[in-house]
């Protein structure tokens, strides 16, 4: 497959009052077309960091990024983003803040009706067809989440990239919304990098983990192939071997060679980690 | 049956009246003790002091002056409603000419860090003088009372704006910022679906303090300019030692603030979003 998104001796260095502060330091990565790949790391690891590098939202301080062979410069909407926090605008119904988006990019191209069935599809692809004249405020977590992912996906972009974007709801809806992106993925095949720190959720839905290890200097520690099959799903792997397998490989990963920096001391014993229902980067 | 029995709905209704009427009188009982606090130690003052007369002699009085509020035997002698229209007019004109200029510079200010950089000293050095200050120098440009009157409620008002417009600005959460740079939104587009639906609550907030000082301000400038308006009514009737309407003038001007503040509280509620 061909290199779709390429990153090639990426740094980042900040500046503040203190002094430079480096979170990232050469990172190569190449996603091939159609490929879903997880950032995975602990809080302050600088994922979201790299994440706004594909964006653009960022410029790296050296190295290249590339997308469909040209370099990144900027923002643009063949690289949608799903924020963490939604960021749909309050003062806009639901659709409208999909229309805005389907409006900026195919406005040039096609009739005012062409753009609103664009809206109401992606709407309908993530279900809230019926919500489409709510707003914001009206509507769940979940549901604004999903209108991100609308909006996200109704330009069709080249890549998706996500931030956390399932971070802030709670652990039902995450895998509900999880089951939903693992069809629409498979539907729409566009390539998909998201940031998480939920290791379920980097195993169930990813070909590629990456996992970065600790800033200051972050850089790619391990890449990890999950080649289980698709369609998946999440009752179906729950105890199967492979998933576990690559489960216990990125719990060993964060938790044992690159134990959270801010976690307190104490080591839990290797094997009673696997055991935790619920395991994610925070908790350590 | 020979025992009339009311529905459920009746009982239900009557509970509800009863429930409603409550709540209003609980509402009303602390605003209504302050006003009869303040009609006791009114009559009280007065009762020591002769000069000053007590409510009932001052509603008296309002009363006749509300028989006729808008006569006009000259321009000395004017029914009292026109006065209050003339300040009105002047706080409109002045704020109005304060939204046209302040608005766009709030929001320059707010969306270039440069343009911050070189007016923030001197907004932060002129808004701190009494817009009185200012009324000498408008005479002397514009050579006349009542443009001078505009022109200091001009300076009052448009301080407020331009800096809670800039201040607005400033405080659009950068997602949304971020959401206009990934799809690549046209500078129009991000004014219009994003900067300005962020700023207006900032915005209004801005407008409300303004007009509150220039209706503060409105007061004085008439009594230094003259001619006509609820300040120069004011003084004019000190002038003629009216008492009773000095007193009147005081509740007029009172009354007119607060109807100015709710209308801007109400408009800037209706405006006001929130992201739950």
């Amino acid at each position: 497959m061909e290199k779709f998104v390429s990153i090639e001796y990426v740094g980042q260095t900040f500046t503040s009052r203190k002094g430079a502060f480096v979170a990232l330091q050469d990172i190569n990565l190449s996603i091939h077309q159609g490929e879903f790949i997880s950032l995975i790391g602990h809080s302050g690891c600088g994922k979201s960091t790299l994440l706004n590098l594909i964006a653009g939202i960022t410029r790296p301080t050296v190295g290249v990024l590339l997308c469909a062979g040209k370099e990144i410069s900027g923002p643009g909407p063949d690289r949608a983003v799903v924020f963490q926090n939604h960021s749909l605008l309050p003062w806009l119904t639901c659709f409208h803040n999909v229309y805005l988006a389907v409006e900026s990019v195919f406005s040039a191209t096609e009739p005012v009706n062409q753009l609103k069935e664009r809206t109401i599809a992606a709407l309908n692809l993530v279900g809230l067809g019926h919500a489409e004249q709510k707003f914001p405020k009206e509507i769940s977590g979940g549901m604004k989440q999903r209108v991100g992912i609308a909006r996200a996906l109704a330009i069709e972009p080249k890549v998706l990239l996500m931030d956390e974007p399932f971070g802030a709801l709670d652990s039902l809806t995450r895998a509900h919304l999880q089951d939903e992106l693992l069809h629409i993925v498979a539907a729409t095949r566009t390539t998909t990098v998201m940031v998480t720190h939920d290791v379920d959720e980097a195993v169930l839905l990813s070909d590629r983990i990456v996992m970065l290890s600790n800033g200051p200097a972050a850089t790619i520690g391990e890449i990890l192939e999950v080649p289980l099959a698709r369609p998946r799903h999440r009752v179906a792997l729950a105890n199967h071997p492979d998933y576990l397998a690559r489960r216990a490989a990125v719990v060993n990963f964060l938790h044992q060679r690159h134990r959270n920096p801010n976690a307190a001391t104490v080591n839990p014993p290797a094997d009673t980690d696997l055991t935790l229902d619920h395991l994610s980067t925070e908790d350590a | 049956m020979s025992v009339s029995i009311d529905s459920p709905a009746a009982v239900l209704t009557r509970s509800f009246w009863r429930h409603k009427t409550e709540q209003i009188l609980v509402a009303c009982a602390g605003p209504l003790t302050g006003f009869v606090l303040l009609l006791l130690v009114w009559q009280a003052i007065s009762l020591q002091i002769n000069d000053i007369p007590g409510p009932g002699p001052t509603f008296e009085a309002a009363a006749t002056l509300f028989k006729h509020p808008f006569y006009n035997n000259g321009p000395n002698d004017l029914g009292i409603g026109w006065n209050i229209l003339a300040s009105l007019e002047r706080v409109t004109m002045g704020f109005l000419l304060a939204a046209a200029v302040g608005i766009p510079m709030g929001f320059a200010i707010g969306r270039y860090a440069a343009l911050n950089a070189i007016t923030s000293p001197l907004i932060s050095l002129l808004r701190p003088v009494s817009p009185l200050a200012w009324l000498p120098l408008g005479l002397l440009l514009f050579q006349a009372a009542n443009p001078a009157a505009v022109w200091t409620i001009f300076i009052c008002s448009i301080w407020p704006i331009i800096i809670n417009t800039a201040d607005g600005v400033k405080h659009v959460p950068q997602d949304y910022l971020n959401v206009a740079r990934v799809l690549n939104l046209s500078e129009w587009k991000v004014f219009r679906r994003i900067l300005l639906p962020a700023v207006l609550p900032y915005l209004l907030t801005g407008i409300r303090l303004s007009i509150g000082t220039a209706w503060l301000v409105i007061v004085a400038a008439e009594m230094l300019t003259g001619g006509t308006g609820i300040g120069f009514w004011l003084w004019d009737e000190w002038n003629n030692l009216n008492v009773a309407h000095i007193l009147i003038a005081i509740f007029i001007i009172g009354i007119v603030g607060l109807t100015l503040d709710l209308a801007l509280l109400a408009l800037g509620r209706r405006y006001s979003h929130s992201e739950n």
